[in-house]
């Protein structure tokens, strides 16, 4: 292919699949270690109604609003599940379920109130995203990177996408140590001093910072996935933490990458017309990479799983 | 009503020098419910002594340590480390909490376990350097685990992830070791290399408290005892505290004449 047309049409979609997938893979390996892997899933449907609610509160589908929307959502949505599990003395899962799935509901009942048939708002693009769409005109070819004329044209979500996964890539270098010790060692973190407490609930802002930029640029499908299948697949090729971080950032790197191609080519290898959704496709192959390293992984008999049988 | 009275009856004068104690409980009070898990209670554990704290079971023996350490939070009562509030003692405590409290799935080795004791020492970015690796390696060799160094924790029995547990304590450097049910599930190597440790530490002139199950033991591993249950029991001596009217007091109907005539 030519840069010429890999460049405007495919690099864009491609970075932005790949950086929204790290971002939400970093904080994954810790939400899975902590079994909270399920609040990814709860934060990437909590933010539809925020979504809505910006939109009937500003009346434009501009991006600002819609992300402070959304960011209000999580926020309320993590707030409202530590109050059931607290109040109502339930399981963790349970709480999630009950608050994303109500959350979720009331956007798709707010959507379909509210006159949203003028702008580009439905549940289905809540969902899937449109990847494919963030092309990038001005682009004429590899040398268009160099221009900045031509990089003012950068479809917004690739600069906002870059930069929250810089602010989580940070977020996990500097607090590192903090963030180990307190999901291996609770206690032992406290009688160090360590807030475990706020680390935890920093730890979800991060991943809800990180879902909502995701979910702008590629929708709630890669969102659920990425939070969870990288990490869980990394989990069962190593034994050490650090490495766990670095496998998930290939696996991600890798289902973003090969899960765009086969979306955009390979129907029209196998004589379709058509291509199908990238979002779809993106995950669909985190999952079946999480698929072989659940079979062929070097570490997946561990002492403390289910024994067979 | 009569709950918060007694709470405040339970209170020394402020005016008490606790400087060389290692470890002073006034009046702590800890409910995780309707029920107080401990009760106004007052300890003084002293420098240099293997205390043992004993009571039956849900008498309140972790609570009393993890509220010590300030993993849960008192409705009541002061807690001071030579002297001074504990959040400005941190460096001077290490502990070894129950084996079954943490998943050990946790994809880290048993160096990395270790390291974490170094980690109020080397900070958030702090480098790893080659004399914190040494380090590590000698508190592992100290409870003969070096050859176990690069395993992964969850491959270990679980004396041997108590030894790792004990190995880390040790690379806190402290004075004053809080240690939670060590002996519990444990091999015979285990509890001796356990002990041998303890013992080093105390001929050292460092503290060590224990929650401690096994009667039989008590005096040969420990000099001092605490018995709880809820409230405190007795404190002393081995000679003086654990005597047979204390721990029928303690444990009520539940302890056997048979274990008590072993154990007294």
């Amino acid at each position: 292919m030519s840069g010429a047309e890999f460049v405007p049409l495919s690099l864009p979609p491609l970075l932005i699949g790949v950086f929204a997938a790290i971002a939400c893979a970093l904080p994954g390996n810790f939400l899975l270690l902590r079994r909270q892997a399920l609040i990814g899933d709860a934060i990437s449907h909590v933010v539809l109604p925020g979504i809505v609610l910006a939109f009937l509160v500003t009346g434009t589908v501009s991006a600002w609003p819609m992300m402070l929307g959304a960011g209000f959502a999580a926020v309320l949505a993590v707030v409202l599940i530590e109050a059931i599990r607290r109040v109502g003395r339930i399981e963790p899962g349970a709480a999630m379920g009950v608050v994303f799935t109500a959350m979720f509901a009331a956007g798709v009942l707010l959507l379909e109130q509210s006159d949203t048939s003028s702008v580009h708002l439905d549940v289905q693009h809540a969902l899937y995203g449109n990847l494919e769409s963030l092309i990038w005109l001005d682009g004429l070819g590899w040398a268009s990177l160099l221009d900045r004329q031509a990089l003012r044209g950068l479809p917004p979500e690739l600069p906002r996408i870059a930069l929250t996964l810089v602010f989580v890539g940070a977020f996990t270098a500097l607090m590192w140590r903090p963030l180990k010790i307190s999901t291996f060692d609770e206690g032992f973190a406290r009688t160090m001093g360590l807030p475990t407490g706020a680390i935890g609930l920093a730890l979800v802002v991060v991943a809800a910072i990180a879902a909502v930029a995701a979910f702008d640029a590629v929708g709630s499908i890669i969102v659920i996935a990425m939070f969870i299948c990288p990490p869980a697949a990394a989990r069962m090729m190593t034994d050490r933490l650090e490495a766990q971080i670095g496998w998930s950032v290939g696996f991600a790197t890798l289902s973003a990458v090969l899960g765009y191609v086969l979306a955009g080519y390979g129907p029209l290898w196998l004589g379709y017309a058509d291509s199908i959704s990238a979002a779809g496709m993106i995950a669909t192959v985190s999952g079946g990479l999480l698929a072989l390293a659940a079979v062929f992984g070097p570490c997946r008999n561990r002492a403390g799983a289910p024994a067979e049988g | 009503m009569t709950l918060t009275l007694a709470a405040t009856e339970g209170r020394r004068a402020p005016a008490e020098d606790l400087t060389g104690i290692p470890l002073a409980i006034r009046g702590l009070t800890v409910s995780y419910g309707e029920k107080p898990a401990v009760f106004s209670i007052d300890a003084t554990f002293r420098p240099g002594a293997m205390t043992a704290i004993i009571g039956p079971n849900g008498a309140g023996k972790s609570t009393l340590l993890k509220a010590a350490l300030g993993i849960v939070r008192p409705l009541s009562g002061q807690i001071t480390c030579y002297g001074r509030p504990l959040a400005r003692q941190r460096g001077r405590i290490a502990y070894v909490p129950q084996r079954a409290s943490v998943d050990w799935d946790f994809p880290t080795r048993v160096i990395d376990v270790v390291m974490m004791g170094l980690y109020r020492q080397l900070g958030l970015l702090g480098r790893v350097r080659a004399r914190h690796f040494e380090t590590a390696r000698a508190c592992l060799d100290r409870v003969g685990m070096a050859d176990f160094a690069t395993r992964q924790i969850g491959q270990l029995s679980g004396g041997q992830q108590q030894r790792v547990f004990l190995a880390r304590a040790l690379a806190q450097g402290a004075d004053l070791y809080l240690l939670d049910e060590p002996f519990a599930g444990v091999d015979a190597a285990t509890e001796k290399a356990i002990i041998a440790v303890l013992k080093e530490l105390k001929s050292q002139g460092r503290t060590v408290v224990a929650v401690h199950h096994d009667l039989a033991t008590v005096p040969d591993y420990f000099d001092r005892v605490f018995l709880i249950n809820t409230t405190r029991i007795a404190e002393g001596t081995v000679a003086e505290a654990f005597t047979e009217a204390n721990l029928q007091a303690a444990y009520g109907g539940r302890l056997a004449t048979a274990q008590m005539g072993a154990a007294v």
